[in-house]
């Protein structure tokens, strides 16, 4: 069943500035990437290695691309961002942290007990739309969400972010089957391919990825993740496509500003001596980014 | 063929006879009528919309209705997304395919956060003959080990529509057997009350007890008539809401009684007859019982009736197993 898309009763005017400050953006980055090295420090572990290179879309999406604010997070004509790989969560918590949803202090508890602010993510912390982690449910809710306020005539988007490694999962792709079906062009997937998944590399054959996503009907491109200005024109490109669900894959490096993390070859999963994280931190400021 | 139908009204049952008036996709009509009473109802199927009677809710709302193709997963996906913007979504397809396939997505997606959408799954046990890969033997065990989830197995037509605008007013998340089709009506729609969580007497008699759900309820009051007949007082006890399980209800109904018989149409290992013996277990009450069901075997294909005689799902099968234990 093919819908053609309804009129929006609220119009296409929750616009984000035409300009964005890519100065900005980019300090705001290195500002999260802080955050995550402080947060990983406390357990000597976790998922950094994602979380440094998803940095760059966070920032963009939340301190330039979504109409949002920290103070209505139950706002019903939000833009909602979707993290479906819940183990990203540390980026996810340096971002809302930086954008002032908890204090910054709180960090520190990152992967304690009680703390709400976990290894994967729960929709009980503020600033999550769903449970992550359990790999593949991201997209079809993220489809559901963007029939949801299309049936109700809200102007309010959906961003989804998922990763290479679950393009594995046929629930995936059934998603991605169901959103160019609708042409849920209030819908943007955020294909975070860092090249690696628990057992190291790749481990199957998911290239070409752009063309997998323009044959299932969504409009499609293909940027380096962690080009600042690329991510926000291309965010900019599918706000202005109509018609079609919007994919952007992403090429971004796991460990991304922190050398020592980016020349890591086990980097789904890093664990730092006690006393190596001050010096990653070091790395990180002595960074362009 | 037409009867004059008489009503059991103390009890609300119909008290016998060997026809039972019928009605027309119970579900689909009182899907609409709670649309029409709610108007913030969504309807979603993968590809069986006209085989889970969802059509005249489609018909009556079509910008209300989704059908995702065969992708049960992505379907109770759009169905959480779509209520996480508001709406009550109904989302059909058949048992099998809703726990087999979805199970990670009921558990995480809906029942983890009490997402409030409702799985309404077709073919419960021994309603079709098309063998292993359509019936749904195992379901309701399947999902009343999930937290958080509401699991129904509704006996006839109007527990259907009773329990389809029940599970719309209830904020959470439901699994519930659907009889699709020109679907028996047994209880008296002027004087049954469906009840999430609450088993319902519907006869009494105080020699043995028979403690059913869903479609093996009508057979339980069938084989109690016969049972009376014989001189053997037999209570009938009607649990349509297997999660969360009306265990008070059933530790009054089996108070005094020598015997207890389960009837379902599911597997009776993890099914009624295991909630039964746990409950009573639990009360400290400790007393012969019989489980008619669905042995631990896959059933084979054939004709329905066919495939209920020769597992003991009748009225006469559950008298049966009420004799043996005499």
């Amino acid at each position: 069943m093919i819908e053609p898309p309804t009129e929006r009763t609220a119009g296409r005017t929750n616009h984000p500035p035409a300009t964005a400050d890519i100065a900005a953006l980019t300090a705001r980055a290195k500002r999260m990437r802080h955050h995550m090295l402080v947060m990983a420090r406390g357990p000597g572990q976790g998922y950094i290695g994602q979380g440094l290179g998803i940095a760059d879309v966070l920032a963009a999406l939340y301190f330039h691309e979504l109409r949002w604010s920290p103070e209505r997070l139950d706002d019903p004509e939000r833009d909602r961002f979707l993290l479906s790989t819940g183990h990203y969560s540390i980026a996810l918590w340096a971002v809302l942290a930086e954008a002032g949803v908890f204090p910054l202090g709180e960090l520190v508890t990152y992967g304690a007990d009680d703390s709400r602010l976990q290894m994967s993510t729960l929709d009980t912390t503020p600033g999550v739309e769903i449970i992550g982690g359990s790999l593949g449910h991201g997209l079809g809710q993220a489809v559901g969400m963007a029939l949801g306020l299309r049936l109700r005539g809200s102007a309010a988007r959906i961003f989804c972010e998922l990763s290479d490694g679950e393009l594995q999962e046929g629930a995936t792709w059934e998603a991605a089957m169901s959103g160019g079906t609708f042409r849920l062009d209030n819908l943007v997937a955020l294909i975070d391919c860092n090249g690696i998944q628990a057992d190291g590399a790749i481990v199957v054959d998911i290239e070409p990825v752009a063309d997998k996503w323009r044959a299932f009907g969504w409009s499609t491109q293909e940027i380096d993740g962690n080009d600042m200005a690329a991510v926000v024109d291309a965010l900019a490109a599918a706000r202005a496509t109509e018609g079609r669900p919007h994919a952007i894959v992403l090429r971004t490096k796991p460990g991304r500003g922190v050398p020592t993390l980016e020349a890591r070859e086990k980097a789904h999963f890093v664990r730092v001596e006690p006393g190596e994280w001050d010096a990653l931190i070091e790395e990180l400021e002595g960074q362009g980014r | 063929m037409s009867t004059a139908r008489t009503y059991g009204k103390a009890m609300g049952v119909d008290e016998g006879g060997d026809v039972r008036p019928t009605i027309d996709a119970p579900f689909g009509t009182a899907l609409v009528e709670a649309q029409r009473r709610r108007g913030d109802i969504v309807g979603l199927t993968a590809d069986l919309g006209k085989y889970t009677d969802i059509l005249p809710f489609r018909d009556a709302f079509p910008d209300r209705f989704f059908n995702v193709g065969m992708a049960e997963q992505n379907l109770v996906a759009v169905a959480a997304g779509l209520a996480r913007t508001g709406t009550v979504p109904f989302a059909t397809t058949y048992g099998v395919f809703a726990t087999r396939r979805a199970y990670d997505f009921i558990a995480i997606a809906l029942a983890h956060s009490r997402v409030n959408v409702k799985i309404i799954a077709g073919l419960p046990g021994l309603t079709t003959g098309y063998g292993g890969t359509h019936q749904a033997i195992e379901d309701t065990a399947l999902m009343r080990m999930i937290p958080n989830l509401v699991v129904i197995d509704p006996c006839d037509a109007t527990e259907i529509m009773q329990a389809t605008h029940a599970i719309a007013d209830h904020d959470g998340p439901v699994y519930m057997r659907l009889l699709r089709g020109k679907v028996r009506q047994v209880l008296d729609p002027d004087t049954y009350r469906f009840e999430i969580g609450r088993a319902a007497v519907l006869r009494e008699g105080d020699d043995v007890g028979i403690v059913a759900t869903g479609l093996m309820t009508e057979a339980a009051l069938d084989a109690a008539a016969m049972l009376a007949a014989e001189g053997i007082a037999t209570g009938v006890l009607h649990v349509p809401t297997l999660k969360p399980f009306d265990a008070g209800t059933l530790a009054a109904f089996s108070a005094g009684k020598a015997a207890i018989v389960t009837a379902e149409n599911h597997v009776t290992r993890g099914g009624l007859a295991t909630q039964v013996r746990e409950a009573l277990f639990e009360a400290g009450r400790v007393l012969p019982l019989a489980a008619v069901g669905i042995p631990d075997a896959f059933v084979e294909l054939g004709a329905v009736p066919t495939l209920m005689a020769r597992n003991g799902m009748t009225a006469e099968g559950i008298a049966d197993a009420a004799r043996s234990l005499g």
